[in-house]
């Protein structure tokens, strides 16, 4: 199964490059072509962060479980588009001036932020070998990549942070990952009180 | 006889021989309720749509006799796509391609201005009475955006102070307000509480007297489009596109500062003056430079946004503090 579909999927993620470029080429961007980059890359970040997110709750809800052979490709692919977003910024809004950048994110919240959730994204990045996982054994890989957890918040208050009156798109990008965290709480917590029985039922 | 003689390029039709856009607008409502009557009235409506597709296809109508300005600069004007295609107005919608979809069918006529607040004579005015105070000029503004970009637009109105001047304010009247129109039927965006309305913005007296400052009604030769703020807004070219108050409905002279509505809704962010100033930053970003659409790198934002004649009216003021 994984085989046949990763390959679509991998076609599928790099679909939204392919429409901004062919835009790009056709003139097609609107009046402010750095912004609708800037924006569309951001948005495409967010959105597969939450696509990854997502495999969890969907493997354990459709009892589908091959599918978590596509997450690291899928958060390979919000790094991508991270790194995207990030370089239109450096690139197109500020021009390499890393005078300018520094002010930035020392002074714009809204930007702290987005770095933020993008240098959370970096060690995952990093470690999303098989080699890394067995060097650094499962329990601490897994640790280390709940850090995805932050990026995605830190991606969320970056959004929300920067509109200026209109709220509607952060907060729906918000409730989402608000339910894709509150799945795993409610995991947690049933493992939790799980194994809690079990030891007073052993005890008995 | 060649069949291209019968069409007639827009150039060669004369703005006193093109439907006026009340008219065609009313005749669109009508022929919509004939359609529904029956399959007759949809004939129509296609018919005259093949026969006569320039007249919907004209984004307005040409303006006679419009004067230069001395006041205009000689910049590279702002293709009118963008113009027209990139804007904020929330009444039709957040995003900048909202207004242009959503604005098509908004009726500019009949319109009425009300005058109130500290004048001799509170009245109300008909569009077209305002529109005759006083000849139409070009004036080609740059313009810019609090959010950091920037454009040149051939506005064409008068200043507001030949409408001022003829409504009589009274010698308590230090500033002025401008109400946008409040109908959540023709502005969809009004749906939504994302700001306080109707729109408000204001003006101290002497800003709204000075000569800059234009009471517009079109742009690039043409009638205002509806997504720009048709058939009646206010253009002040040193301050952030916000203070230029669209679709106006009314006027009100007060002796307290009025509101203003981004003012309202994030106070620490958005000040009255709203002065363009590149030293003076918006909480979350830097004015110091700004995009002008169509150009790949930024430029550097100056100070009033470069009308300098405008520094006295705020001599002695701390702009930081009155940003």
């Amino acid at each position: 199964m994984l085989r046949y579909i990763k390959p679509v999927i991998f076609l599928a993620c790099l679909a939204p490059l392919a429409r901004l470029v062919w835009r790009g080429l056709h003139a097609d961007l609107g009046a402010n072509p750095i912004e609708a980059i800037t924006h569309g890359t951001g948005d495409w970040t967010l959105t597969f962060l939450l696509i990854t997110l997502s495999i969890t709750p969907l493997r354990k809800l459709t009892r589908q479980y091959w599918i978590i052979g596509l997450r690291r490709m899928l958060g390979l692919f919000a790094f991508f588009y991270g790194c995207l977003h990030l370089m239109t910024y450096v690139w197109l809004d500020k021009f390499f001036d890393v005078h300018e950048m520094l002010a930035d994110i020392a002074k714009r919240r809204f930007i702290t932020a987005g770095m933020t959730a993008f240098a959370l994204m970096i060690p995952l990045a990093l470690t999303s070998t098989r080699w890394s996982i067995r060097k650094l054994g499962g329990k601490k890989w897994q640790a280390l990549h709940r850090l995805i957890y932050f990026s995605a918040v830190a991606g969320v208050i970056h959004y929300i942070w920067l509109v200026k009156a209109d709220l509607k798109r952060p907060l729906e990008y918000g409730s989402v990952l608000a339910l894709l965290l509150l799945f795993r709480a409610l995991l947690w917590a049933r493992t939790k009180f799980a194994s809690i029985e079990k030891r007073e039922l052993s005890q008995v | 006889m060649g069949f291209s003689m019968l069409i007639k390029k827009s150039a060669d039709i004369r703005s006193s021989e093109i439907t006026p856009k009340s008219i065609y607008l009313n005749r669109r409502t009508f022929l919509a309720a004939a359609g529904m009557a029956g399959a007759a009235g949809l004939l129509g409506a296609s018919l005259r749509e093949t026969i006569a597709p320039s007249m919907t296809a004209l984004a307005g109508n040409k303006i006679d006799g419009i004067k230069k300005s001395p006041l205009s600069t000689t910049e590279t004007i702002t293709p009118y796509k963008d113009v027209t295609h990139y804007n904020n107005y929330y009444e039709f919608g957040t995003s900048k391609d909202e207004p242009a979809e959503l604005a098509k069918n908004f009726r500019t006529r009949p319109w009425k201005v009300k005058i109130e607040g500290q004048v001799e004579k509170k009245q109300e005015l008909d569009i077209d009475t305002i529109l005759k105070m006083a000849p139409p000029e070009e004036r080609i503004y740059r313009h810019r955006c609090v959010e950091g970009w920037s454009i040149v637009v051939p506005w064409v109105g008068f200043s507001l102070s030949e409408l001022i001047k003829r409504v009589n304010p009274t010698s308590k009247a230090k500033f002025v307000e401008f109400t946008t129109l409040l109908d959540k039927q023709q502005m969809p965006g009004q749906q939504r509480d994302v700001l306080e309305w109707p729109y408000v913005e204001g003006l101290r007296m002497d800003e709204a007297m000075h000569p800059l400052a234009l009471l517009c009604f079109g742009m690039y030769g043409e009638e205002l489009p509806n997504q720009d703020g048709a058939p009646l807004r206010i253009v002040v070219p040193w301050k952030y596109g916000f203070k230029c108050a669209k679709a106006i409905v009314r006027i009100r002279f007060t002796e307290k500062q009025p509101m203003n509505t981004w003012n309202i809704s994030a106070p620490q962010e958005y000040g009255f003056y709203a002065n363009v100033n590149p030293n003076v930053d918006h909480p979350r970003w830097s004015q110091a430079k700004e995009r002008r659409l169509g150009e790949f790198t930024k430029r550097p934002t100056l100070m009033f946004n470069g009308y300098d004649q405008v520094a006295s009216l705020y001599s002695g003021m701390d702009l930081k503090k009155n940003f």
